[in-house]
């Protein structure tokens, strides 16, 4: 079979390291080899974070190799575009949290923040997916949720069972997060089945 | 039984299963999460934070002769710290296994040098074991005590931070009961300096042993290649990106990368046209193999000594096709997102005061360094753990008099305490901010002696650091509340000014502690009746305050700490405790 090969980004604290741990434990759980990585920088919050996860029947490096990505997954704008040549242009899929960060760490960041990202991908000939995740978190109870919301997105393009993706949840959340979490889950999975 | 574990999870399991019974270390990236996981799961190995790298390799040591089978841990510059203790204990050998850790980091992705310490190893004649996933990060943990004790010797086991920081399966078992061995008083191996001579032929002794086992043992490993013309010699998580790049290659993968086994080297150079030496960091192995006579081989000339390999990396350096470049010239703006200040966070009133009282600082290590970065600009020289306080004293020497030092906690603790005094003896009017947080920040939260708590968690005894520096011999010492923004001004310019050594301490805990992080605090709230958007609460720099669509600024309830610099900065009191506007 194929190496399954995805790149999360987003900013630190959105918890796009969470769901890239739950995609690898899902896929440890359906039984594939799998390997993840993170990279970011000193701090502990608000820096680019970004995360890459293999699954396959053997995976030698944890790295995703630019160009390879099954699809990168952005939490937020500007770091889908940071992370976007990742991406397998030919198969693959950016699956984009329509929601803006600005760096408070840069001057003038409002006004050279880039705001046409999803267009510009796509003018790359990127088969780009935009969700407003963040606002279905927040509609759901807890903007915080936006993550799962990708996740139960990303679920879709993946070979794992929905069962698996559950069983991985409940055992992974915390019991007083879990339903929320496996609504903002079902939530992400409805929207990227209409969007597709 | 296998689990999806962290590199330096796998660590920390192999030394529980291991028997250790003795664990010290400084935090560091990317070390830490050893001593963490071992504090959190695997108690029994007796695990704890150390005032610093040096203090925890000798107790290290200590445990070692005393019969115990003992961890060590650090990151690659803490391991210069500790190198006093490292270059002398091979002269006596150890007794129960004795492991350290070295975690190396190629890319400087948390660190300011990027120093392979394989050639420490060497200086100090230790041997090296490199694990290649975190399989074998669990493996080579319980093996490099085993081989520790069957050598008697030290044994240094390095990973990097793709190692360190990467998850993986891993096979893991449980815990053996290793009792300890018996230390037995006997000065002419312990007492080095006196019986030196006696001991300095033991050292080569081991090290021969050493090479001559490595020529055959089990972590150096060939994998045949499919023909004759393509050889790679690798270590480390190299191997794993040779074995994605190179799938056909015969590969020679070097689980000991000190001593290195000449003969296996030249045997296997022998049957390939050409060898790659794939290693990062530098050319460790390739300059022995040149120095062992092998000629067919290219090496960092092609690859390259800076920062992190990957396999598109070597794909690019082999012509075997360039993998895509970011979208940084292309028409859009791929503006950087540094990292910054939590919310919250103490430093940024002290690095604000610092910017308007336009002194030269000399900082230290901790995320204060970031002070250096946009908005404050406001530190001038940082490098190592420390350093702040001896640099400060030698640019007064310069003329520049009115350098302020700055450091943690955890740093003064570490390495700032021998410089103080030595500024005070020497006559210096050195000024020195303490910036007490009360816990090691950068690396996450771990507890220092004047957090008042230890590794587990418990109830430990706290350092005074007022009376730490009144004992040191400063007698201008000075305490502030962190978030008391004129105060801190204030307290700072007299320190400048007084003619003689003095401290500040400007206190307030760490926002990302996890009791202060979970605790209930009421958040601060924008009025918009009463803000005249002035945006004098943005120059506070709080990630927490963004702009509304009208304009207003707005500050994110649920990240508040509810620190109130904002509102002491609110020239029209519009900034109020939530409860009150409601």
């Amino acid at each position: 079979m194929k190496t399954y090969n995805l790149m999360f980004a987003g900013v630190g604290g959105q918890g796009s390291l969470l769901i890239a741990e739950l995609t690898s434990l899902a896929a440890v759980n359906a039984g594939y080899d799998t390997k993840q990585t993170e990279v970011h920088g000193v701090s502990q919050r608000g820096g680019s974070v970004e995360t890459h996860v293999r699954f396959g029947e053997k995976v030698h490096s944890p790295i995703v190799t630019p160009g390879e990505a099954d699809a990168v997954v952005g939490l937020e704008k500007l770091e889908a575009l940071r992370f976007a040549h990742y991406l397998n242009i030919e198969t693959g899929t950016v699956l984009v949290n329509d929601h803006e960060l600005v760096p408070g760490s840069v001057p003038n960041a409002e006004s050279i923040y880039p705001r046409e990202t999803i267009d510009f991908l796509k003018s790359k000939g990127m088969r780009v997916v935009a969700l407003p995740a963040s606002q279905t978190a927040r509609d759901l109870g807890d903007a915080r949720m936006a993550n799962v919301v990708m996740l139960g997105a990303l679920s879709t393009l993946l070979p794992i069972e929905q069962e698996v993706w559950e069983k991985t949840l409940k055992l992974r959340i915390p019991a007083k997060y879990l339903d929320g979490n496996l609504k903002a889950f079902e939530s992400g999975y409805d929207a990227m089945q209409k969007a597709i | 039984m296998r689990e999806f574990l962290l590199g330096n999870e796998a660590i920390a399991r192999g030394a529980w299963e291991a028997g250790v019974k003795f664990v010290s270390g400084y935090p560091g990236t990317p070390s830490t999460e050893i001593i963490e996981t071992l504090a959190t799961r695997f108690p029994e190995t007796n695990p704890r934070w150390s005032t610093n790298e040096k203090v925890a390799f000798e107790e290290g040591m200590g445990a070692a002769i005393g019969g115990l089978r003992t961890l060590v841990t650090m990151k690659h510059v803490g391991l210069n710290v500790a190198a006093d203790a490292f270059m002398v204990f091979p002269y006596s050998g150890t007794n129960g296994g004795f492991v350290v850790i070295s975690a190396d980091d190629p890319g400087m992705h948390s660190s300011q040098n990027e120093q392979d310490n394989r050639y420490l190893a060497r200086v100090a004649k230790v041997p090296v074991l490199e694990p290649s996933d975190a399989q074998e990060c669990h493996d080579f943990m319980i093996a490099g005590l085993e081989l520790s004790e069957q050598f008697r010797s030290p044994v240094m086991l390095r990973t990097t931070t793709r190692l360190a920081h990467h998850k993986g399966l891993v096979e893991v078992g449980e815990r053996a009961d290793v009792p300890p061995r018996e230390f037995i008083r006997d000065p002419q191996r312990f007492s080095v300096p006196i019986y030196r001579l006696i001991r300095r032929p033991e050292v080569e002794k081991t090290l021969t042993a050493f090479a001559e086992y490595a020529e055959t043992c089990p972590f150096n490993r060939i994998e045949e290649g499919a023909d004759d013309k393509i050889g790679v010699v690798t270590s480390g998580i190299s191997y794993q990106y040779v074995k994605e790049v190179l799938p056909d290659a015969g590969i020679l993968r070097l689980g000991m990368t000190f001593p290195l086994p000449a003969n296996l080297l030249r045997d296997f150079c022998a049957k390939y046209e050409t060898v790659y030496v794939v290693e990062e960091g530098e050319p460790f192995i390739e300059e022995f193999m040149r120095g062992a006579g092998i000629t067919n081989l290219t090496g960092k000339e092609l690859f390259g000594v800076i920062g992190e390999y990957s396999p598109g990396r070597l794909r690019k350096t082999l012509g075997l096709g360039a993998p895509p470049e970011p979208f940084t010239n292309d028409g859009v703006n791929l503006i950087m997102r540094p990292p910054m200040f939590c919310v919250g966070c103490g430093h940024r009133t002290v690095f604000a005061a610092l910017r308007q009282l336009r002194v030269t600082v000399s900082g230290d290590i901790g995320c204060y360094t970031m002070g250096a970065l946009h908005p404050y600009e406001a530190e001038h020289t940082t490098f190592a753990m420390g350093s702040s306080i001896g640099v400060a004293v030698g640019l007064e020497q310069a003329g520049h008099e009115n350098t302020v030092a700055i450091i943690g906690d955890s740093t003064f603790i570490h390495a700032g305490i021998p410089p103080l005094i030595d500024a005070v003896y020497n006559r210096s009017r050195l000024t020195l901010i303490i910036l007490d947080n009360s816990t090691t920040g950068m690396t996450g939260s771990q507890p220092n002696p004047v957090s008042g708590k230890d590794v587990m968690g418990q109830q430990a005894p706290q350092i005074d650091l007022e009376a730490l520096c009144r004992a040191s011999g400063v007698e201008n010492v000075a305490i502030v509340d962190t978030w008391d923004r004129k105060e801190v001004v204030n307290v700072i310019r007299r320190a400048v000014s007084f003619k003689g050594p003095a401290v500040v301490i400007a206190r307030g805990p760490c926002q990302q502690i996890p009791e202060i992080k979970h605790s209930h605090r009421i958040p601060f709230f924008i009025h918009e009746d009463l803000c005249t958007q002035c945006d004098a609460c943005f120059k506070v720099w709080c990630p927490a305050i963004t702009r509304a669509p009208q304009n207003f600024p707005v500050i994110a309830a649920n990240e508040c700490t509810s620190c109130t610099v904002c509102a002491q900065v609110c020239p029209t009191d519009a900034i109020k405790l939530a409860e009150e506007t409601a």
